[in-house]
């Protein structure tokens, strides 16, 4: 009998029980779409975070108020005032192993253009920050070290803010007003792009002592970044930052420290090993379901086999032999689980640009995910049809004749 | 064309070993139509089943076509239930869910038969047995008498040495079981060999001639 055969039989029995077919399928229909979802919204997170490391300056260490106990990112940064501008001072005239120090301060405030107004968040830093932002100014030009002397009334627009302040006008030479200070706006920033929901382009830097001395009104400062002359010394520049900084902080040998540095690229690449073995973790539950959909499939065949008894002993007196009635019984298995497959990798692929347009996450659908999931909704109907076909085939056929 | 020489077959149920047939020994020459009778527990169910090839013999020979069948393997007696018998039974054991055309076609599926072939031919049976008009109908939408000619037709299918008809009337009223028998009749006289299996004498009397069958021993014969 050829295999054309069977896949025949196996639709007409599959068609005759609608419900139950698409209630068996229903297993691997979510087992499959979990699988792509979880594996395209892990990939997508994965490739966030790799875009991120590359986007940062390779050799930068962060700053932070706060002791490294409280975890300077969650409960200690921003609620803690310890860094001031003159330590990024210090740094630059002391530290032998960093290539640059950019102190940042940040706030967001009221900015006016002509009769448009806007929230934005205003960044007070040096031309350093360039360097280890890896950004420059895409129109006009940054502004400079006399400029941070000087406290100079000038800045540098994100995209987003030309977009939505100065429509129809070239923003380079123009006047904006932050706080009610007059800023002459000098360039535009580099396009960013969005992280998560923070739009990394709707912002305005200007320089910090500007920042500190007429707008913010404080000494204390949001960060310092710094970037380490070779990848090989953040190590000794890590120590000799905590020195320098401590001296400076005139604490105590014994007493913790009041800032915290943070190697970023490495902190990002944990995130992304995180996110990869979370990835693992979520397909894994998702797989445990395929095979629970499995277990569903072989359920549902074996009642599939018992209440076709006598189909199979009438099919055994005409000349069926046990291959064929396995056969039969295994392309029916594998139909429903194939199906089952396909409807799933196409919910999945659908609920991922669903999650990414709606909750904002970046998901990536990977061929080798649907393949996978393609190959395992394959395996799982063999595997679990080849019992139920199995028994079908070494059933006796006087026996199967006479079942009622 | 059927020659079976002190055949026994013993079954083993729980405990104890029955007997169901003790040494028969029957000849079937080719175009016979012959009936096997006997109560129920005479053996003639096993008889049947061992003739049919669904089952074989503990000992003894069995020759159908000068094949010996004692020693074949299951896919061996599947192929000659495929091509050398044709079997029609008494619940009719049509599949369901599929038209009279299909369950015709069946044996041919299983011998590897073209389906354009398939057709034609599962539409010349049809045809034979009257039902021309009825193949694209399921069993459940046809009468008793329907069904077993649908079956008569399933038989022929693949052009087989014998028909074995199991009971072939016990479902049926009386004028049905009548008009079944004399397509029985009717493809004998077309040279094809019926072994019908009976406890009905007067459904027996279609036939040429009566094997009597008691406590798994043959009783005696007569030709009518």
């Amino acid at each position: 009998m050829r295999i054309k055969e069977s896949i025949h039989i196996a639709r007409r029995s599959l068609m005759g029980n609608k419900m139950r077919s698409l209630l068996t399928m229903l297993g691997v229909i979510i087992g499959v779409a979990a699988i792509i979802a979880m594996i395209s919204i892990g990939n997508g997170a994965k490739a966030d975070i790799s875009e991120r490391i590359r986007s940062l300056g390779s050799n930068v260490l962060q700053i932070r108020p706060g002791s490294q106990m409280f975890g300077g990112r969650g409960f200690g940064a921003g609620s803690v005032m310890t860094l001031k501008y003159e330590d990024a001072e210090v740094l630059k005239e002391k530290a032998e192993y960093l290539a640059y120090v950019d102190p940042e301060t940040s706030d967001r405030t009221q900015v006016k253009f002509g009769n448009k107004n806007d929230n934005i968040e205003i960044i007070g830093t040096t031309p350093s920050y360039q360097r280890v932002q890896n950004t420059k100014a895409a129109k006009g030009s940054f502004f400079t070290e006399e400029d941070l002397a000087f406290k100079a009334k000038v800045c540098i627009v994100g995209q987003t803010v030309v977009d939505n302040l100065f429509v129809n006008t070239d923003p380079i030479g123009q006047e904006i007003r932050i706080k009610n200070t007059d800023f002459r706006v000098l360039g535009v920033l580099e396009k960013k792009g969005s992280m998560g929901p923070f739009d990394q382009d709707n912002r305005i830097l200007i320089p910090i002592t500007t920042a500190q001395k007429r707008l913010f009104g404080t000494d204390y400062i949001r960060s310092i970044s710094v970037e380490v002359k070779s990848k090989d010394e953040i190590g000794v520049a890590t120590e000799e930052i905590e020195t320098i900084l401590r001296r400076q902080h005139k604490l105590l040998p014994g007493k913790e420290s009041d800032f915290n540095i943070r190697d970023q690229s490495s902190f990002l690449e944990t995130l992304e090993k995180t996110s990869q073995s979370f990835t693992y973790l979520l397909g894994g539950i998702a797989a445990v379901s395929l095979i629970v959909g499995g277990i569903g499939i072989m359920n549902i065949m074996l009642v599939s086999v018992t209440e076709r008894t006598r189909e199979i002993g009438t099919r055994k007196a005409v000349g069926a032999k046990r291959r064929d009635i396995l056969m039969q019984f295994l392309v029916e298995s594998l139909v429903l689980s194939l199906l089952g497959g396909i409807i799933g990798i196409l919910l999945g692929v659908g609920g991922a640009s669903l999650i990414s347009k709606f909750a904002g996450w970046k998901t990536l659908v990977s061929v080798d995910a649907i393949l996978l999931a393609f190959g395992f909704s394959a395996s799982i109907g063999i595997f679990f049809g080849i019992y139920p076909a199995r028994k079908a085939a070494r059933l006796n056929p006087i026996e199967a004749l006479r079942y009622e | 064309m059927i020659v079976m020489e002190n055949v026994t077959k013993t079954y083993r149920m729980g405990e104890i070993d029955v007997n169901a047939l003790k040494g028969v020994s029957i000849l079937v020459n080719k175009g016979e139509f012959i009936s096997i009778m006997g109560p129920s527990g005479s053996g003639k169910s096993t008889l049947m089943n061992i003739i049919g090839c669904l089952d074989i013999p503990t000992s003894g020979i069995y020759t159908l076509d000068d094949i010996a069948v004692a020693g074949l393997n299951d896919n061996q007696l599947a192929d000659i239930r495929n091509r050398k018998i044709g079997f029609v039974f008494q619940t009719f054991n049509l599949l369901a869910r599929e038209e009279a055309i299909y369950n015709v076609e069946l044996p041919m599926i299983y011998n590897n038969v073209s389906e354009k072939e398939r057709r034609e031919t599962a539409m010349q049976m049809l045809e034979a047995v009257g039902l021309a008009q009825r193949a694209k109908h399921k069993p459940s939408e046809m009468s008793g008498g329907e069904r077993q000619r649908v079956a008569i037709a399933r038989s022929l299918v693949n052009k087989p040495s014998i028909i074995l008809a199991d009971e072939p009337t016990g479902n049926l009223d009386s004028r049905t079981g009548a008009e079944i028998m004399k397509i029985f009749q009717k493809l004998n006289e077309d040279g094809i060999t019926i072994i019908l299996v009976t406890h009905e004498r007067d459904i027996a009397e279609y036939s040429r001639r009566v094997i009597n069958l008691r406590d798994g021993l043959v009783e005696g014969e007569e030709t009518l």
